[in-house]
């Protein structure tokens, strides 16, 4: 099949193989090409991933039993701030920036993103933000012999966050590590949407774009407009804590409120910037392994605008325990709920895709099948705390952590491992194993589910978030043993994965170009594609343009 | 099917963007930034605990608004120019460009002199000082970077290596200059008018 991909390439053969070790780092160092920073970013966030779960796992140990002696409060409070920060900016978002940066160019047939070096610089931004998040494990103590992780909580509230308070640098580190990532986001930011509008090879219309790529469209966008107000909250936040400013300065008459309207109108945009990849993925994995197109494209694109444009208006439902004034609670509790309508509109969608098509459950099927269950189940939980009183009675309780995760890891972790098992044929030209993904895929499943379905029962019994220990006697102690229990069947199954990708990548079984006889274009080239993509330009007649090569008697265009 | 040969002359149109768009994708952005600073302006607006207010120290930057103003009109002057291969015309506008940016900077530094050792009043007095100093500093900022950016082009210019061909890249960059200056508008409006 690889009918736009080859020829040039066998003059090129070999070339890089027979490098030395140093050389061979060095052009993974200078690269510009979209495809190996894909790859970069997929690998750090992997051990980004890597290391947040292990302080999850860590937290959990604390918890399982109680009044637990196992790691102190301040520990704690630094693991919980690490874990969540590590989770969302230098996991889910590199997961986003590596997926799109790969995918994209290739899915609209185009060379690479529209500036090559930016986004390389905004890779590098991004890793380095990370790494001096984490030096502040060596490097935050300061001259105070205070503090050395950050401790402030992800979400980094004032006053803690204020000089009295939060002594030391640590507080600084967690700033100056997600300003510069963040800086790094913008950029590749900028370099989707620019490369999605103009880079599109001839007859790639904006209705002929295969879904994965508008809804990283809108995600990008998403990203433009709400990661630079959270740059700006921090920068306030340095002027207070180095130049004597009084943004959230209560004394001088500052407001702990402000911060918290800035942080959410970053914060829960972030939410649906994170879960729009997952979407994306669903997007183009349940259709291949339905045997059928997409149900209700258009209807999927209107819903992803409109999720993009409703989620900047949602943001309050995290402070209805502030005491805003009622016509405000009530307005971001519409809106909530209102957003569950176009993710309820996907999901139908997706189920159409699936309805009366021929299912094969390879691998990724099976990952997108269950987050479909499992994002019901958290989607729903969602708009349940979008009623303001249950919100009174659950806020910053277990019943929260355990909504969250199920979006995040039943949402957003079930596609990324689909993805990897779908896209890792294309990337490094040999199939993950069949037999230890689905281990993978049972035992994970097996140990979310046993450890976040449990962690909602604390929630309701009034278990709240972010203590380090608790009492005997409340009703907590069989649930938290539960929950610890599941993380150790996560364990399992990501033991699973991580032999799947090891061993496969040394002797898995050759791809070819199309393993999964899918239809869009990455697929058209070969596995790995080569540097410059395509051989010759593509011209797309359709939304499923390798359909209509296979089928030139069928072709989708004569339904347009 | 459409015509291939159409397509491709589509496509290469749209190559012709990539700036462009680049750069608004930039503007909006920074239009999310400063919305903050602004946010933050007027949600404390009349609430510092001691004094001085706005009313008390500042006045209206007439001069410096004018200046700032009128470079929107010379840098287009200046592409302009440049897209018709007038070298000559396009030096004086671009210079002028950079010399009433300039004086807008060097106004905004005799302004902040006669608040802070004047006035007294600096970043760490109020919450006047607070979010005056980061409204109107991080502006400045912006004015400074844009500044840097037309010297580069400038001294491309004078060692004769700016061609009609760059045209599109002036122009780029002249987004962002009006970007500035609109974001000055709406400083005007809130902090200076609005006192």
């Amino acid at each position: 099949m690889a009918v736009l991909g080859q020829s040039i390439d066998t003059v090129r053969t070999g070339e890089g193989e027979s490098l030395p070790l140093a050389a061979r780092l060095h052009e993974w160092v200078v690269t510009v090409d979209h495809k190996r920073l894909g790859l970069m970013y997929i690998a750090s966030a992997l051990v980004f991933f890597l290391v947040a779960g292990s302080m999850a796992a860590l937290m959990r140990i604390q918890l399982a039993v109680p009044l637990n002696g196992f790691l102190g409060p301040n520990t704690f409070n630094r693991l919980m701030t690490m874990h969540g920060t590590t989770m969302v900016f230098f996991v889910g978002m590199p997961m986003f920036f590596g997926f799109a940066n790969y995918l994209v160019p290739l899915q609209i047939g185009a060379r690479d993103l529209a500036f090559p070096r930016l986004n390389a610089f905004g890779f590098w931004m991004f890793l380095f933000g990370g790494l001096l998040l984490y030096f502040s494990f060596l490097g935050a103590e300061g001259l105070y012999g205070a503090g050395s992780a950050p401790d402030v909580g992800w979400f980094a509230y004032a006053p803690l966050t204020s000089r009295a308070f939060s002594r030391g640098n640590s507080t600084d580190y967690w700033i100056l590590g997600i300003l510069l990532s963040g800086v790094g986001s913008t950029a590749t930011a900028i370099n989707l949407v620019t490369t999605i509008l103009t880079m599109r090879c001839p007859g790639m219309t904006l209705r002929r774009m295969p879904l994965f790529v508008w809804i990283m469209l809108v995600d990008a966008a998403l990203v433009l407009f709400i990661l630079s107000p959270l740059a700006a909250a921090q920068v306030m936040l340095l002027f207070d804590r180095f130049l004597g400013a009084h943004f959230f300065d209560t004394q001088a008459g500052g407001s702990a409120v402000l911060w918290q309207h800035f942080f959410w109108f970053f914060g829960h945009p972030e939410v649906y910037v994170l879960i729009l990849p997952a979407f994306a993925i669903a997007s183009e994995i349940i259709p291949v392994f339905s045997r059928k197109p997409l149900f209700g494209y258009p209807v999927m694109v209107a819903a992803t605008v409109c999720i993009g444009f409703i989620s900047m208006g949602v943001w309050a439902h995290h402070m209805f325990t502030v005491g805003l004034d009622p016509a405000t609670n009530t307005f971001f509790a519409a809106s909530t709920m209102a957003i569950a309508v176009p993710t309820g509109i996907k999901i139908f969608n997706w189920l159409g895709t699936m309805w009366g098509g021929r299912i094969r459950f390879r691998v990724p099927m099976l990952w997108c099948t269950a987050f479909l269950l499992e994002f019901v189940i958290a989607g729903l939980t969602g708009v349940m705390l979008a009623v303001v009183p249950f919100d009174w009675q659950l806020s910053d309780t277990y019943f929260v952590v355990a909504h969250f995760h199920f979006v995040l890891i039943g949402g957003l972790l079930f596609n990324l491992f689909a993805a990897i098992y779908f896209w890792f044929p294309k990337a490094t030209g040999r199939m993950l194993d069949e037999r230890l993904g689905r281990l993978h895929f049972f035992w994970f499943v097996l140990g979310f589910n046993l450890t976040f379905l449990p962690m909602h029962v604390p929630g309701l019994l009034g278990m709240p978030r972010r203590i380090y220990t608790y009492q005997p006697g409340r009703g907590w102690e069989i649930w938290n043993m539960v929950t610890t229990l599941g993380v150790a069947v996560q364990v399992i199954g990501l033991l699973f994965f991580l032999w799947n990708v090891v061993s496969s990548l040394r002797a898995g079984a050759p791809a070819g170009d199309d393993p999964w006889d899918a239809w869009t274009l990455e697929w058209a080239t070969t596995s790995p594609p080569p540097e410059y993509n395509f051989e010759s330009v593509p011209t797309v007649h359709s939304r499923r343009p390798l359909w209509d090569l296979k089928h030139p008697d069928d072709p989708d265009g004569r339904w347009e | 099917m459409i015509a291939s040969a159409h397509d491709a002359e589509a496509v290469d149109d749209l190559h012709a963007w990539k700036g462009r768009i680049g750069m608004a994708c930039l503007i909006a952005a920074e239009t999310s930034f400063f919305g903050v600073f602004i946010v933050a302006y007027l949600f404390y607006r009349g609430k510092s605990a001691t004094g001085p207010q706005p009313a008390d120290v500042l006045s209206t930057p007439l001069l410096a608004t004018i200046c700032l103003l009128s470079s929107s009109v010379t840098i287009s002057l200046a592409v302009r120019a440049l897209r018709a291969g007038l070298h000559g015309a396009f030096r004086i506008w671009w210079l002028a460009t950079i010399a009433l940016g300039a004086s807008f900077l060097a106004a905004t530094a005799l302004e902040w002199r006669e608040l802070i050792f004047g006035r007294g009043l600096t970043i760490a007095t109020n919450l006047f000082g607070t979010t005056f100093y980061a409204l109107v500093g991080f502006h400045a900022l912006h004015v400074t970077l844009g500044l840097t950016m037309l010297a580069f082009v400038l001294g491309a210019a004078l060692r004769g290596r700016l061609g009609a061909e760059h045209a599109e890249h002036a122009e780029v960059l002249s987004w962002y200059w009006h970007f500035v200056d609109a974001v000055w508008v709406a400083v005007l409006a809130v902090v200076y008018l609005g006192r």
